[in-house]
């Protein structure tokens, strides 16, 4: 026989003023299973607690409900008041008979009339409650950075600084992503590689962090604090432990490529760091370009590497390692602009991205930091920038804003004038968006100091005239056609998300947008989250960002790995899935309908007939499993069954109510 | 209970009857949305009662045929808006199962109206305000359910 209390709240008069209570509690007694009912005007203070406490000593009472409000308000609050009382937490319901009844009808009687029904639907519910505990996973203390750009080395570098092991897999040869690339940083126009180079010495140094560099993710198996990782090492061709990063090597290739860090404007040998400050500074060879790989023949670094570092011989090597929690920070790639036919289809040599500029004025650039047309080497005297290259643009680009545009245009046409004092640079916009610290200022010193034009208006058209680009464009300002005869365009093409971006989350278990960006779990209070526990974002891989935000987030990200990793266990939630195998028929339909991949099939063995027999049924994995039920909806035997909100439980409930 | 009886108990009846209502709403969005609507003091009919779910996915169809065997009047399953489950793709069933269920309602000779779903968000207090009161009418203007409840 259970036995149930029933408490109902007067929140003071929030309820009792269009509820009465009274009435809802002498209703209650009369319930199947109630042996205590009663009302009190805080049920939530510390004496309303008490009279909960005693009712469940007095009567010795099992399981209560309590009728207030909104159970996402009180929930933890009688939950702990049941614990306190040495009952189970769990067996406890909340009928919310304020925000869904008495602030909302103002009619007392049809007020009550429902608040009653509310409590009957609870203590139908509580009766087929059963005790549940929360039950602990344990955390391995090592942390996984994925991808080594200025927002992975930030997260590792905090997780390593509160002492946790932390491995930054990166895919290229070095570390540094796309800020290495870049050559000053907006808002304050320091260099960037001053300012990132450091941090990159920082994480090769740090005892707590391991660069695993030119390696891929092959495989995320586990659940937060047990993930287990299998991480392919491409073959590097160059023994790490031996080589000395001298330079001989690449010194003397033979085969010139076109470099992809230098984004097509300048060449790199097929052995390579892709830029000077690599860190590592150890090359790899590139197999598709290198004439050993190619012919058979060459072997000119071999030979001449002073360490004997050089091994043709390597291979791609799997491993597998175990990590509490990882933080995903595989930043962004550029639009590619050769969809638009007005801005010559990509084919015009003059006019270039964004990115590309920058390699163009950096001073370990292809150009020597010297402003040259890519086609002829020559001086620009007038450049033109134009904005929102993909971005804002439905039909065919993306609807977002790319966000960082208008300051590193800002930017781009501020060092244009500074490095050739008689130069024009003529910005066409569409709006200026500059929020941030000091970005509305800069941008303001572009126009007023500076003297760069600002055009509001698409450009239509650009051609090429003798060895000059026609742009044509419009300025909505004043109505009138304008046309520029440029040296160079710069186009400022929108930040998309990495082409294999979506292969990557798939991998790991979390969810991504229509665009391939990843998928915070909260937009604005769990920004740096994702739905998949243990698994953290950080930077443009979550959707547009500049420096500035990217390095915060890493920071925050970084704080939740550390929050993490610093409990020994984590308790988790026991409102979830449960299977009963004895009518599991492991057909696996659950597997595919379940959003955290927290279902697999395992193998029982059973007697049936004196005889012991092996079958496939399901299992939920705790650590995994948020209790969301989509997978009990799925069962068509209906073995599984979601805790805390059975399939018993809400037909109570729906009983209740109708009958 | 004679013919005479049971019509003039019907006619009875239909002059007072208020349709019962049971809203499944989603613990993260709609639930939130309801309270919010509390907050707001934003009235409604009280005709609705809410039960709440986890996720809008959680929600068995048999859930629902048993509410109507039971004699609810109309049934609203309410969640998150595509695209923001909670738990990523819950909702996304659920509008499917909602497309199946109304085929099966109208083949059952059920008037498909009385089982509904939308998507109403935590910030949207008023939304739910409007999303019952019009089915609290739609399901006024069918009637009582007879054709599912079960034979008394």
């Amino acid at each position: 026989m259970k036995r149930v209390g029933v408490f109902i709240c007067h929140c003071g008069t929030n309820i009792a003023h269009t509820v009465d209570c009274e009435k809802v509690a002498k209703t209650a007694a009369e319930f199947p299973h109630v042996v205590f009912s009663t009302d009190y005007k805080y049920m939530c203070s510390e004496p309303g607690q008490m009279v909960i406490k005693n009712a469940i000593k007095e009567h010795k009472l099992d399981r209560i409900v309590v009728a207030s409000c909104s159970p996402r308000m009180h929930e933890p609050t009688f939950r702990k008041c049941m614990e306190s009382a040495g009952l189970n937490p769990y067996l406890m319901e909340m009928a919310n008979i304020r925000e869904h009844c008495s602030w909302v009808h103002p009619d007392k009687e049809k007020g009550t009339e429902k608040a009653i029904d509310l409590v009957k639907m609870a203590v139908a519910k509580v009766v087929k409650n059963t005790p549940l505990t929360r039950s602990s996973i344990p955390i391995h203390k090592r942390a996984l950075v994925i991808g080594g750009g200025i927002a992975g080395i930030q997260a590792a570098l905090d997780i390593a600084d509160a002492g946790y092991v932390v491995d930054i897999v990166e895919k290229e040869p070095s570390i540094g992503g796309r800020m290495a690339q870049v050559d000053k940083t907006f808002p304050t126009l320091d260099c960037s590689a001053c300012i990132l180079t450091p941090k990159m010495v920082d994480a090769a140094q740090h005892p707590n962090i391991n660069l695993v560099t030119y390696s891929e993710i092959e495989k995320v198996e586990g659940y937060v604090g047990n993930f287990e990782v299998t991480i392919r090492h491409k073959a590097r061709s160059v023994d790490v432990s031996k080589c000395t990063g001298c330079g001989t090597c690449w010194e003397k290739c033979p085969t010139k490529v076109a470099s992809e860090f230098e984004l097509g404007l300048g060449t790199r040998k097929a052995i390579y760091t892709p830029f000077p400050q690599a860190v590592p500074n150890k090359p790899v060879i590139d197999r598709d370009n290198c004439r050993y790989f190619k012919t058979g023949k060459c072997m000119v670094c071999q030979k001449l590497c002073p360490t004997g570092a050089v091994d043709y011989t390597q291979e791609d090597q799997l491993e597998t390692i175990r990590y509490g929690a990882i933080v995903v920070a595989t930043g962004f790639d550029l639009f590619d602009h050769s969809v638009y036919g007005e801005y010559g289809y990509g084919k015009y040599p003059d006019v270039i991205t964004g990115l590309q500029f920058e390699r163009l004025i950096n001073a370990s650039g292809p150009t020597a930091g010297k402003i040259k047309r890519p086609s002829d080497h020559k001086e620009p005297k007038t450049i033109v920038f134009i904005k929102c290259v993909g971005s804002r643009d439905e039909a065919k680009g993306k609807p977002y804003c790319s966000k960082t545009c208008c300051m590193y245009t800002a930017k781009h046409a501020t060092l244009v004038k500074e490095k050739i004092k008689d130069s024009q640079a003529i910005v066409f916009y569409m709006d200026v968006r500059t929020p941030g610290k000091n970005y509305e200022e800069f941008y303001q010193r572009a126009v007023d100091e500076y003297g760069v034009q600002y055009v509001r208006g698409r450009v239509s058209k650009i051609y090429q005239k003798g060895d000059k680009l026609i742009v044509k464009g419009e300025d909505t300002l004043l109505g009138k056609q304008v046309e520029v005869e440029a040296d160079m365009v710069v186009l400022a093409t929108a930040m998309v998300a990495r082409s294999d971006a979506g292969d990557l989350a798939r991998k790991v278990g979390f969810s991504y947008d229509q665009h391939d960006f990843f998928t915070e779990a909260h937009p604005k209070l769990r920004p740096v989250e994702t739905h998949t526990a243990g698994v953290y974002l950080a930077g443009a891989c979550q959707g547009p960002k500049d420096i500035p935000d990217s390095v915060s987030q890493a920071s925050a990200a970084a704080a939740k790995v550390c929050g993490l990793l610093s409990k020994n266990e984590m308790a988790t939630e026991p409102i979830i899935s449960a299977v009963n195998e004895s009518i599991c028929s492991g057909c696996g339909l659950c597997i595919s309908i379940c959003p955290y991949k927290a279902i697999d099939l395992k193998t029982i063995t059973e007697r049936v007939h004196g005889k012991m027999l092996e079958r496939q049924v399901a299992a939920v994995n705790s650590g995994l499993c948020q209790g969301c039920g989509a997978c009990t909806v799925a069962c068509r035997s209906s073995a599984l069954n979601l805790r805390g909100f059975t399939n018993e439980q809400i037909l109570a409930e729906v009983d209740a109510l109708c009958l | 209970m004679s013919i005479e009886a049971v019509k003039a108990d019907k006619a009875a009846s239909q002059e007072n009857w208020e349709p019962k209502i049971l809203v499944f709403a989603c613990n993260w969005c709609t639930y939130a949305g309801a309270d919010l609507a509390g907050l707001s003091r934003l009235q409604y009919p009280p005709n609705v009662r809410i039960l709440r779910v986890p996720c809008s996915g959680r929600v068995n169809p048999q859930f629902v045929i048993r509410a109507f065997q039971k004699g609810i009047d109309g049934v609203l399953v309410a969640g998150c808006h595509p695209g923001d489950c909670h738990y990523a793709t819950g909702n996304y069933f659920t509008r499917r199962r909602y497309l199946v269920m109304q085929r099966l309602l109208e083949f059952m000779g059920m008037d498909p109206a009385r089982f509904q779903a939308r998507w109403i968000s935590g910030s949207e207090g008023p939304k739910f305000q409007q999303v019952v009161t019009q089915l609290t009418q739609d399901i006024k203007a069918l009637g009582p359910n007879r054709k599912l409840r079960d034979m008394e």
